[in-house]
């Protein structure tokens, strides 16, 4: 119905059929639909019959897979041992060195006390005292709430994932970057996968390897590749031209000039990349518990479902201290410039930090042969003995006290917060969430399809009829609809809070000197610890799962707000007080509209990562797309989950495409792209 | 001034568009200005043809988009030219193969970059070691080597420094000595003080003059500033456009500019430092009184002439005969110009 509307891509503001105008259009589209749903019971709901039943035949396709299918003669389910095998023996060689110990030389795991040791002192050679404080008061917090061997059974995961995630992207982007053909195929691939939430990776990885550590590895190698790939070509393509040509008339071959100019050039930029990789691996990993990676993530969910709030918090903090630390560890990494050799110091002054390490290693080693608490740390401290023994900490027993205690302020809490809760959800949650699910899909396919077609002209109309008409017709429209809906609502309060908060940031220093770097912890965090205060406060339901999102979606509409307003050119807003303009009319008159197409990609972030979190939230419950992912791993229904994660992934590319295409055309005519 | 030519180039185009080599067939390898702009084709280098004679510092100067940086590069292979020859010491530049293109560059071949184009990873003496090291030699003779050249370029006792930690000239100075590292035949130099300020930019000017006065290379030198061109050539080509519309010495630039775009720059030069006496001077008078020597620039006389009340006798230094006469008004007007207007140029 689109089409006959359509003008020509020419002038894509006045057509043929400019008599209508725009709303006209739009209005015009949504009484057509309406009044279809009226005579025909097949616009409100697509026909059973007509169900495309495409989620069986995938199940039935990776039935085939694992049981028949074969490739060259090998058999497929052979391939997927072998690589599921190939990838075990690195694993398995973390577990050994990090908790479980190699058994058959008779040789424990790194004793606790070396690898708090290690971490501290690599933080102090990267990032002076400050930085080692902080690892040691994080390394110390591990040890005495109980927490170390799951964190170590984590950062298995993380230093196998890690390293194979780096150099995938990497040989990937020196690939894009040095063949057109693999630019055509992976940019956009890049593009795509940065869209796709990590729920997406679980089901189809789950499908091909069974529940385990190995499935975790893959899905979080994939997930956590694109960006070291981008920042790989990010940083061979920003290599001065000055510093490539100076290569070659040294007499550079090609090899010669990746290796020894363009790479090393780069160096900064690919450990931003790390920077990036290391941060996404650790949110996957905890996410992919689900799918059989021990660890914090896992115990965490655990406590969740059980409402051991108490322990779920402590688990939630030590994730999110992990987090911070990989992340300043690796950035201060990144900055870290070549030591500046300083002729007439020793080998023991220059590698003091590395000789004090091995030094600690052997000596903790010798000294776990006596000391229990040198090996495993103590989760008890005990001063004195026999009688008069007092127990300094205990762990456990914090933790059922703040259990306790969570119990107790919910009781009185419940009393204010519950109201308020029920109030929302009867009044707004429900019946927003009725209209989406009332909503005739040709409503909603026609208003769709007609902002992208004036947006972004035909391959855009195309590809999100392709992408809307692929859930309907699959029979996922409900769980799609519920997706959307909690998704803009949380996005609607994102903008509501952020917007403000990112143009109070612009006009204040003070102001963006303690927001910024909170959006940036914010950032930090693995994003499954946002489901900790939204069970303590509203237990489960819609609103919870808003709650849930909004710290972590409301941070690029704050930062892109505050970054579009402070990039505006002084002389624009000069103007805007020459013309004697107040400070309100300057915002609304001039800054807002200005910045408007940047505040615009940031809300296109947000809905991004609203999209993600709304599938995270299918952890603690939830029935929209996010929970089918999460069944299907239990189920083994493998169809479902993978097309529902597509349908998350989808979601995101039509915003991505509508919002893009409008904020680029408005970049343009303003003149700043 | 030996004339024997090194580099030899002729009817160099490079053309940049969606199908260069097709266009510049179509138009038989010589299309005009209309054409260019008609089918939407930017002419970077247009039918340019030149040679770069042994020993002599030829300096290609032009406005930014003149084309300049372009037919540096295409000289080096850096940008191949889209159609033209180009001969290096009697060897087809066009026809090399990769290997044979990288040993020219290894060997013959020496660059400085505007912007210096250091590693950033590597400090002082890696950067200076490093054409030496693609090359593979060893470790200990590269170090003896970039230590020389360090030296030379008077930055010894900072082999161990980074490029950042390094002012705008330091880091220059480390650029060339990494472009003569490897004591190339032929030295180019793109835009070398470009990116310096003017105090920075005349002290490394003397530095280049004191350079080449102990190396006497054959030098390419390409800038936008027509005064550090005047203080260091031997021979000026003007670009304009892509074209070369002049090459010439110095002198004859400012005497004879061969169209208004190359009068305008000439127009600027501080004549007293370019002209010399032999150009300018009149016939033999009777009047005369005191002697200058005829290859004299007219700067160094100057005072002479302009303090005596007669005409100046010149004299050709070679055979010792007189040969014409100057006189206040001749030196004047060739210093400050014809019109009274320009009496306002910036000296």
């Amino acid at each position: 119905m689109t089409e006959a509307t359509a003008p020509s891509r020419t002038e894509p503001q006045g057509f043929s059929l400019s008599a209508i105008p725009l709303w006209g259009q739009f209005a015009a589209i949504i009484i057509f639909g309406v009044l279809l749903s009226l005579v025909w019971d097949g616009a409100t709901r697509w026909p059973e019959a007509w169900v495309i039943p495409a989620a069986q035949w995938i199940t039935d396709f990776i039935e085939w897979l694992k049981s028949e299918a074969t490739i060259f003669g090998v058999e497929f389910k052979d391939i997927t041992r072998g690589i599921g095998a190939a990838l075990k023996a690195p694993v398995k060689w973390a577990e050994y060195l990090l908790y479980r110990g190699f058994k058959g030389i008779g040789l424990g795991p790194l004793p606790w006390v070396a690898v708090a040791a290690g971490v501290v002192i690599f933080a102090h050679w990267v990032g002076g005292v400050r930085l080692a404080i902080l690892c040691g008061l994080t390394m110390i917090y591990l040890a005495t709430f109980n927490l170390w061997k799951d964190s170590m059974k984590t950062m298995t995961i993380v230093i196998v994932a890690v390293p194979m995630a780096a150099l995938l992207g990497i040989t990937l982007g020196i690939w894009v970057t040095r063949s057109k053909t693999a630019s055509r195929i992976f940019s956009p691939m890049f593009d795509l996968m940065q869209a796709t939430p990590h729920m997406a990776y679980l089901a189809p990885v789950a499908a091909l390897f069974a529940f385990g550590p190995v499935t975790a590895l893959i899905a979080t190698v994939i997930f956590a590749m694109p960006p070291m790939a981008r920042c790989t070509i990010l940083g061979l393509q920003t290599v001065s031209s000055d510093v490539i040509e100076a290569g070659q008339m040294s007499g550079c071959t090609k090899r010669q000039l990746l290796w020894k100019v363009a790479l090393p050039s780069s160096k900064r930029t690919l450990m931003l990349g790390l920077n990036q990789v290391v941060m996404q691996t650790l949110a996957m990993v905890v996410i992919a518990s689900i799918a059989g990676a021990t660890g914090l993530g896992h115990k965490l969910l655990y406590s969740l479902q059980q409402l051991r709030l108490g322990v779920a918090i402590e688990q939630g903090v030590a994730i999110s201290l992990i987090a911070i630390v990989l992340d300043r560890l690796t950035q201060a990494y990144a900055y870290k410039e070549t030591d500046h050799f300083v002729a007439g110091k020793t080998f023991v002054q220059r590698h003091k930090h590395l000789l004090l390490f091995l030094g600690i290693l052997v000596a903790s080693y010798i000294a776990a042969e006596f000391f229990r608490w040198v090996k495993i740390p103590p989760s008890k401290f005990i001063w004195g003995s026999g009688d008069a023994k007092t127990v300094l900490f205990d762990a456990k027993l914090l933790a059922r006290h703040m259990d306790q205690a969570i119990r107790d302020f919910n009781v009185v809490a419940f009393d204010y917060i519950n109201p308020i809760r029920d109030w929302v959800t009867i009044w707004i949650l429900l019946p927003v969430r009725d209209f989406f699910l009332w909503l005739p899909w040709p409503v909603f396919v026609g208003v769709i399809g007609l902002g992208a077609w004036r947006l972004g002209g035909m391959p855009v109309l195309l590809l999100c009829l392709a992408l809307m008409f692929s859930f309907i017709v699959t029979g996922f429209w409900v769980e799609t609809m519920k997706t959307t809906y909690l998704v803009l609502i949380a996005a609607a309060l994102c903008v509501i809070i952020g917007v403000p908060l990112g143009i109070w940031a612009a006009r204040s220093e003070r102001v963006a000197n303690i927001i910024m770097p909170i959006c940036d912890t914010l950032q930090t965090f693995p994003s499954f610890i946002y489901l900790i205060p939204a069970i303590m406060l509203f237990r489960i339901g819609d609103f919870a799962n808003i709650f849930a999102i909004l710290p972590y979606a409301t941070v690029p509409a704050i930062r892109y707000t505050y970054l579009g307003l402070k990039r505006i050119p002084p002389v624009t807003i000069e103007a805007g007080i020459a013309n004697g303009a107040t400070r309100m009319q300057r915002l609304f008159k001039v800054e807002l509209p200005v910045a408007l197409p940047e505040i615009m990609l940031g809300l296109n972030q947000t809905i991004m990562m609203a999209l993600a979190m709304t599938a995270i939230t299918a952890l603690i419950g939830s029935t929209d797309l996010g929970q089918e992912v999460v069944r299907s791993i239990s189920t083994q229904d493998f169809g479902r989950g993978i097309l529902a994660g597509f349908f998350i992934a989808a979601l995101g590319i039509i915003a991505d495409r509508l919002i893009g295409s409008w904020a680029a055309e408005r970049k343009r005519q303003l003149g700043v792209a | 001034m030996p004339t024997d030519a090194q580099i030899k180039c002729r009817n160099l185009w490079k053309v940049f568009g969606d199908d260069p080599q097709g266009f510049l067939r179509r138009h038989k390898g010589n299309p005009s200005p209309e054409a260019l702009k008609e089918e939407g084709y930017i002419g970077a280098v247009q039918d340019v043809s030149f040679d770069v004679n042994q020993g002599e510092i030829l300096i290609i100067m032009g406005l930014s988009g003149s084309g300049k940086s372009t037919l540096i590069r295409c000289i080096t292979r850096l940008n191949d030219p889209t159609i033209g020859e180009m001969e290096y010491e009697g060897r087809d530049l066009l026809k090399l193969s990769e290997r044979e293109l990288i040993d020219l560059r290894r060997h013959k071949f020496g660059m400085v970059f505007q912007n210096f184009g250091l590693l950033p990873h590597r400090d002082v003496l890696e950067n200076v070691a490093f054409p030496l090291e693609v090359q593979g030699i060893s470790k200990a003779d590269r170090v003896t080597r970039a230590k020389a050249m360090i030296d030379l370029v008077g930055l010894g006792g900072r082999e161990s420094y980074f490029p950042r930690e390094l002012s705008g000239g330091q880091q220059q100075r480390v650029g060339i000595a990494r472009s003569l590292a490897v004591e190339p035949d032929i030295w180019f130099l793109d835009e070398p003080f470009s990116a310096l300020d003017p105090l920075i930019r005349a002290e490394m000017q003397d530095e280049f003059i004191r350079l080449q006065s102990m190396l006497h290379k054959t030098i390419v030198f390409i800038t936008h500033d027509f005064e550090e061109a005047t203080k260091l050539a031997d021979r000026i080509g003007i670009m304009k456009d892509g074209r070369m519309v002049q090459l010439a010495t110095p002198e004859e630039l400012v005497l004879n500019p061969a169209d208004d775009y190359v009068a305008e720059f000439a127009k600027n030069a501080p004549r007293e430092r370019i002209v010399s006496v032999g150009a300018i001077m009149q016939p033999v008078t009777d009047a005369a009184s005191g002697t200058v020597p005829m290859s004299a620039k007219i700067g160094a006389v100057a005072e002479q002439v302009l303090t005596s009340e007669n005409p100046v006798a010149v004299v050709d230094e070679s055979s010792g005969t007189i040969v014409g006469s100057i006189d206040r008004q001749t030196v004047a007007t060739s210093i400050f110009g014809t019109r009274s207007s320009e009496g306002t140029r910036a000296a």
